[in-house]
């Protein structure tokens, strides 16, 4: 049979995850990750990343409000999708997903950007004019109390909503993690450090992602990055992709040495079909080399020129990186035949419900949203920069 | 409260379509038939089954399963005297055709049957996010069509990729122990279609059942114990290469 090696029990030579489950774990991955960096400036006061902080909590919304479109189109039936709310079956890892997205998209997410953003809100609700004015008015629910009283419950309740926020993105990802390390029958997923290694890949993209677009963002803007924000996002990004890279190493060095049955198999695979996705992609090019690049930065004296360059090659060699660590985690766990004895190829379809095309869409759709949010809620702090410093002026 | 004409006549439609609902998930009925008196499982003697495929053809005929999906099918193994870890094994279009002859002389070849195991622990179950999959009463793993989402999570979870998606109905799909015919009182197509009875249905809560005396005569396997799903189906004669 074309694209089968060895021997596949007969239901198995179809994978039953395509891309789309790839995109998944990624999109809230990166949701988790920007959600954390936000809170190193809200709760463990890293003021340096002050920047970043309002741009990383619209990315993480941009990217939470697409993070269960590919789910919906890979459902075999999306119409029904709603029963896991009505009557989620508890031993089931996957039942809870609706629950968790919801408490981190309203209770956490949105509230929070809500809080931060209530002053401006307001502002703009009465500098604006024409369908602006509507838009924001709509966005203040009625509450216009720009008293000092006020706006410090709002500070102290966005404090809240953070700390809440933190253990509720590593549930988030630690949570998708689990959806996979649960699977007894699959050697490749099935670790207990799959939780723990999702939630730290989840941090290192997240945090590389807000560090690309803000110095994508600021240059588009003509505006000069603030050096002492990106050096400080660059060390945690270091920092978080050694535990990263640390704890996926373990994993390895645990399966070479256990050896167990699955292992022969698991080795052939990662050989051959994963080699250049696994070892090139992943290994080399998107962890050691970004490792590399970072880690020079902290040890030698380089210009800011050189900074800028490396940590934005950093950044986005690490997304590719953590892109094919999901590649390889979903489309590599169905490659292999349950009984150890064969593999299978995966046929990625191009405009297909599940295809590349569909992937891609779902890929570039969270950045257009957030630009529509950056233009709505500018998360600039400079003065003179968006709608707010005007419409504070205008005030 | 009065109702008026008028909503009454808007709220027929919704009672009919939540009748519906609820009738959806009403099994066929099978009036002579007590779930608590029976726990299934099949009991299959491995050195008796002939690779005919005759137990693939009767399956997909009697339920209808798609081309290139199976709800059961047979492997045949080759296990060579020097390297028994590694046996070589086909199974061409599920053993549905029957097998072309051996290629290799030496060593051992035997033909292994497959199908859901019907797990008291299955995995499949356990992940499936809405319920749409059950253990009945009567120790046989359904899965409820009108309910499933397609998630495609139990056929991640099942160890025995018993488990595929009907294109035709975008939802999981397996062996139900044809459970159409077993509360009727009959056997499973694959196993009426045996002709070596290598395949035997097996009520354990029957104790006519010829199952006992079996077991209490045989040593017998199931798959992948090491999985502990408590698999129902029980292989006499199963060779330890076999996965």
């Amino acid at each position: 049979m074309p694209g089968v090696e060895g021997f596949m029990y007969p239901n198995e030579i179809e994978l039953q995850w395509s891309v789309l489950i790839v995109l998944y774990p990624f999109l809230t991955g990166l949701v988790a990750g920007a959600f954390i960096l936000a809170s190193l400036e809200r709760v463990f006061r890293v003021q340096a990343v002050k920047p970043t902080y309002r741009l990383a909590l619209l990315t993480a919304l941009s990217f939470l409000l697409v993070a269960p479109l590919p789910l919906q189109l890979h459902l075999g039936h999306p119409e029904r999708s709603f029963e896991m709310y009505l009557t989620p079956h508890r031993t089931s890892a996957m039942a809870m997903f609706g629950f968790v997205y919801v408490w981190y998209l309203m209770a956490v997410l949105v509230l929070e950007i809500w809080l931060d953003y209530r002053r401006d809100i307001v502002v703009l609700s009465e500098s604006t004019t024409g369908w602006r004015r509507w838009i924001y008015r709509m966005m203040t629910l009625g509450s216009h109390n720009l008293s000092e009283r006020a706006l410090a419950i709002d500070e102290r309740v966005g404090y809240l909503i953070t700390v809440i926020g933190i253990p509720s993105a590593f549930l988030l990802h630690g949570y998708v993690g689990f959806i996979f390390g649960s699977v007894k029958a699959n050697p490749w997923w099935s670790t207990p450090l799959m939780p723990v290694v999702f939630i730290f890949s989840a941090m290192v993209s997240g945090i590389a992602a807000v560090m690309v677009l803000y110095m994508l963002m600021t240059w588009s803007r003509g505006r000069s990055i603030d050096m002492r924000c990106v050096d400080t996002v660059a060390r945690y990004l270091f920092y978080t992709f050694i535990i990263d890279f640390s704890l996926e190493m373990l994993d390895l060095i645990h399966r070479i040495y256990e050896s167990d049955e699955s292992f022969r198999s698991l080795d052939f695979m990662v050989h051959t079909k994963l080699y250049l996705s696994h070892i090139v992609v992943q290994i080399v090019l998107g962890t050691v080399t970004p490792i590399a690049l970072l880690g020079l930065t902290q040890v030698v004296k380089l210009t800011e020129m050189a900074r800028k360059r490396i940590y934005a090659l950093a950044g986005c060699l690490t997304l590719i990186g953590i892109f094919a660590m999901r590649w390889n985690v979903v489309i590599g766990g169905q490659l292999f035949s349950k009984s150890f004895l064969g593999y299978t190829t995966y046929k990625m379809g191009l405009v297909t419900r599940e295809g590349l095309l569909v992937a891609i869409v779902l890929t570039v759709l969270p950045l257009v949203i957030l630009w529509v949010l950056v233009k709505l809620l500018p998360p600039w702090t400079e003065r003179n920069s968006g709608l707010l410093p005007d419409a504070r002026a205008a005030h | 409260m009065s109702i008026s004409r008028r909503h009454l006549l808007l709220l027929l439609p919704a009672a009919a379509v939540a009748w519906k609902h609820v009738l959806a998930g009403t099994p066929e009925s099978s009036p002579n038939y007590t779930m608590s008196q029976h726990w299934w499982g099949m009991l299959i003697d491995l050195p008796k089954c002939i690779g005919c495929g005759n137990c693939v053809r009767a399956c997909q005929a009697e339920n209808d399963v798609p081309d290139g999906y199976f709800r059961t099918w047979v492997e045949r193994y080759h296990v060579s005297d020097y390297d028994i870890e590694n046996p070589v094994v086909d199974s061409p279009d599920g053993g549905k055709k029957g097998f072309p002859p051996a290629k290799e002389e030496s060593g051992k070849n035997f033909f292994v049957p497959k199908l859901c195991n019907h797990c008291v622990e299955s995995p499949c179950t356990q992940v499936c996010p809405v319920g749409a999959t059950f253990v009945s009463p009567d120790g046989v793993v359904l899965v409820d069509k009108q309910y499933c989402l397609g998630c495609r999570y139990c056929v991640q979870a099942c160890p025995y990729g018993c488990r595929f998606i009907n294109p035709k109905t975008d939802t999981a799909e397996k062996c139900t122990l044809c459970y159409h015919r077993i509360t009727k009182g009959l056997t499973t197509a694959c196993c009426e279609n045996c002709p070596t009875g290598a395949r035997q249905l097996a009520d354990l809560k029957n104790p006519k059942d010829p199952i006992h005396e079996f077991l209490k005569t045989h040593s017998v396997q199931v798959l992948k114990p090491n999985m502990a799903t408590h698999a129902k189906v029980f292989y006499a004669g199963l060779d330890g290469s076999v996965r």
